[in-house]
């Protein structure tokens, strides 16, 4: 779920304010930055990407499986050269799976260690709710480094209501109360992006707090674009026809509309198998790359072997 | 009349559009909160002001919470914003200049020759210079006072869009290409066609504004949200929309029916995982483990009105009973006019069309005359299917209980409502019409856990969220 990228956070130097920060500077800045890092956005993710970090809030991005939402996050934190923490929702994660929680262990190991020493008993109670014994999770371990930080909240639609009610507090005020300690405030401000396939309505509140980003399957044109940059060795006219098919088949109604991964998957096997041009027979031999439904691929395959009739409506 | 409210001094130009633009949104029935207002006006002072692109994307990104409502912003965007100059480099076209022609006229068919070869090149500004010329010759309507009114249904008139797909598919002589080719051709030469329209409409809302005003158009322009539009008057594209925005509800009632899982917890103590879970603690049981209960998984037995008076509603509860079938362990579907079939296994394939079409050729739902009959279908329902309804069962019937004056046999739905766990009854007719006429809805409520009314996505929504 959560995998510590650098060890503890009080061990890293501490980074002087004149470093840079990694913001971003303007909105063509924000195009290269994420250009450079391999993602291609268009112009709305471009310019809600720059103006989350402007107006430091939130984005809340949303859209069907596997447009490139969590790779937006990741892709921000490649630009802007920041650490990355992921945060996976699913149904009944709690606060001690997200926030943190006490080492029990160590905890228990303590209070065998000071048994028959001469402390007394507030100092090892003292000593056991301190911070070496806090088991950081991702919210916290975000709001508590002091480096710039991308929070990612994976398929934030998955949580339960009370779960994100307590995300309410922290994407507002940055900070965690604990009890035993008190608040933690953020000392640096993570870029914070959330991810939703809309399975279930969000509150209003938390959606309030986040600028909106719908990602829809791209452009014809930009798709193109990122199939070329990621298989680079296909050639433009193979590129340009697999992504109209692409685009022709989710037209349809499938159980699972073909994603850009899948577009860059056919272009791939398209490739190994020698194809530099599509014709039908082609198609319709790879297009199990594409589609992942028996149901689907009959539809498909009748899809692009009847002769069109014009039907505009 | 006298103003109520004067306009504020300090806010002027941009400002003062905004905050015109977030009351049309609000008026649209887009929920634009003061704070969602107030990082709006901050986003523009961080974007450059002239990309109109650019400044589209940052109102939407601070003003929108949906993709609903995309196409409301879209609309009132153009108008409260709208594009002057088509585009830099083009000649600006004196547009809606009250009495004076655009331009000399056009021979309509040298136009058309001319708009086939564009659409054939498929350049977006060039696109959009023929859609302005298209309007300003053959949308214009001379009013008494000698103003202009533009219509798009005048420049569709001279200009059949599908006969106009079809030359084009001609033209491209796609009939010897591969079937993939001309698959892809026609894909092409349908979206530029789109385009065409879309330029032709957003060109006569620009002329529309240009001389009365941006309000007054606002008004009439912004279809309702998705989420508001009558199952009854649903256009083709909001078609489209629904079937996306129905799955997730059918997903919500799935897990609404279901027993709660994360109430694991009311389980026995389980000492095995207790006992396996302390090891990390020195054997201290500090974690204690709960047994799981047992999820019964819900059962879904829905009854469909699909006669010709609701057929939209048919429509929709079919789509509706299409996506819960991937969302339950098991879902029972039956379509009744005046007598009942069961038809589960004509949506299995996943195919939403397909199960329409065999649902009208293979069902049996036509006993007599084909008017709706309550009584008969429920009855043959109790007769033939009673075995279908158990005690996890959660039924669903969908029709407006017009039942054409004949026998509602109550009795009938009593039996399947004390066999099933729960009873809901979704009536697309509003509350206020019900038992006027025909309709004999109180009758039916009474031996229902609820009968509720149900004719848009948000009313259905609404439904989903309170059977918790």
């Amino acid at each position: 779920m959560f995998v510590p990228a650098d060890p503890a956070p009080s061990q890293r130097p501490p980074v002087s304010s004149d470093n840079h920060s990694g913001e971003f500077t303007g909105l063509p800045d924000t195009e290269a930055r994420l250009e450079a890092v391999g993602y291609l956005p268009s112009t709305s993710i471009a310019t809600t990407t720059y103006l989350a970090d402007r107006l430091a809030k939130p984005v809340l991005v949303e859209g069907p499986a596997g447009v490139g939402k969590t790779e937006l996050a990741k892709a921000v934190a490649a630009a802007k050269n920041a650490r990355l923490v992921r945060l996976q929702c699913y149904e009944g994660l709690d606060e001690a799976k997200a926030l943190y929680e006490w080492n029990y262990s160590k905890q228990l190991l303590r209070i065998q260690a000071a048994q028959g020493s001469d402390r007394v008993w507030e100092q090892t109670h003292e000593d056991i709710f301190s911070r070496e014994f806090l088991l950081t999770r991702p919210l916290l371990e975000a709001i508590s480094v002091d480096t710039p930080t991308v929070l990612l909240i994976d398929e934030i639609d998955k949580v339960d209501f009370e779960f994100e009610a307590l995300l309410l507090e922290i994407l507002s005020d940055f900070q965690v109360t604990i009890p035993e300690l008190g608040t933690v405030a953020a000392v640096h401000q993570p870029y914070v992006v959330l991810t939703s396939n809309s399975t279930r309505e969000l509150s209003e509140a938390l959606k309030r707090r986040c600028l909106f980003l719908h990602i829809d399957y791209p452009e014809v044109e930009r798709e193109k674009a990122i199939v070329m940059a990621k298989v680079p060795e296909v050639p433009e006219a193979l590129a340009d026809q697999l992504v109209r098919v692409v685009r022709s088949l989710r037209n349809l109604e499938l159980k699972k509309s073909p994603s850009i991964s899948e577009s860059l998957d056919w272009a791939r096997t398209l490739m190994a198998l020698g194809y530099d041009s599509l014709n039908s027979e082609v198609a319709i031999s790879t297009l199990n790359v594409v589609l992942k439904y028996q149901a689907d691929l009959d539809k498909a395959i009748k899809h692009l072997d009847v002769p069109p009739d014009p039907s505009l409506n | 009349m006298p103003q109520i409210t004067p306009p504020d001094p300090t806010l002027q130009g941009l400002q003062a559009r905004l905050l015109d633009f977030h009351h049309a949104l609000r008026d649209a029935g887009v929920g634009v909160a003061i704070s969602d207002g107030m990082d709006a006006m901050r986003a523009t002072t961080h974007i450059d002001l002239l990309d109109r692109e650019v400044f589209r994307e940052a109102l939407a990104a601070t003003l929108t919470s949906a993709p609903s409502h995309r196409v409301a912003f879209d609309t009132l965007f153009d108008i409260y914003f709208p594009r002057t100059h088509a585009l830099p480099g083009e000649e600006e076209a004196p547009a809606g200049t009250p009495g004076a022609p655009d331009g000399p006229p056009l021979e309509p068919m040298a136009f058309l020759s001319d708009l086939i070869a564009q659409l054939m090149e498929g350049d977006d500004a060039a696109l959009r210079r023929m859609a302005q010329e298209a309007v300003g010759q053959f949308g214009r309507v001379e009013n008494a006072d000698g103003s202009n009114s533009y219509f798009a249904y005048r420049v569709y008139r001279h200009f059949n869009l599908r006969g106009l797909l079809r030359r084009l598919l001609q033209e491209a002589g796609i009939e010897d290409q591969d079937d993939l080719v001309s698959r892809l051709a026609a894909d092409e030469f349908e979206a530029r066609l789109r385009r065409f329209r879309e330029e032709i409409d957003a060109e006569i809302r620009r002329r529309q504004v240009e001389s009365r005003g941006a309000e007054a158009i606002a008004r009439r322009a912004v279809r309702p949200l998705p989420e508001d539009v009558d199952f009854f008057s649903i256009t083709a594209d909001e078609q489209a929309h629904m079937r996306r925005a129905v799955r997730p509800l059918a997903r919500k009632l799935a897990t609404r029916l279901a027993v709660k899982r994360k109430r694991a917890r009311d389980g026995t103590f389980d000492i095995r995982r207790t006992l396996r879970r302390s090891l990390g603690t020195g054997g201290v049981p500090i974690d204690p483990a709960f047994k799981s209960r047992k999820i019964h998984r819900p059962e879904l037995i829905l009854i469909c009105d699909v006669s010709g008076s609701v057929a939209a509603f048919a429509k929709f509860t079919l789509m509706f009973t299409h996506a819960l079938q991937g969302q339950f362990s098991k879902v029972r579907s039956f379509a009744f006019i005046d007598t009942v079939d069961e038809v589960t296994h004509l949506f299995e394939d996943g195919d939403f069309g397909r199960g329409m079409a065999r649902m009208t050729d293979e069902a049996d739902l036509v006993w007599l005359d084909g008017h709706s009959d309550y009584g008969h279908a429920f009855e043959v329902f109790a007769q033939r299917y009673a075995t279908a309804v158990t005690a996890r069962s959660t039924v669903l019937v969908l029709g407006d209980a017009r039942n054409n004056y004949r026998a509602a046999n109550v009795w009938a739905l009593k039996e399947i409502a004390t066999k099933a766990k729960r009873t809901f009854w979704l009536n697309p007719e509003p509350a206020l019409q019900w038992d006027s006429g025909d309709s004999i809805a109180r009758d039916y409520a009474a031996v229902c856990d609820q009968m509720v009314e149900c004719r848009n996505l948000g009313q259905l929504a609404e439904f989903v969220e309170q059977i918790a």
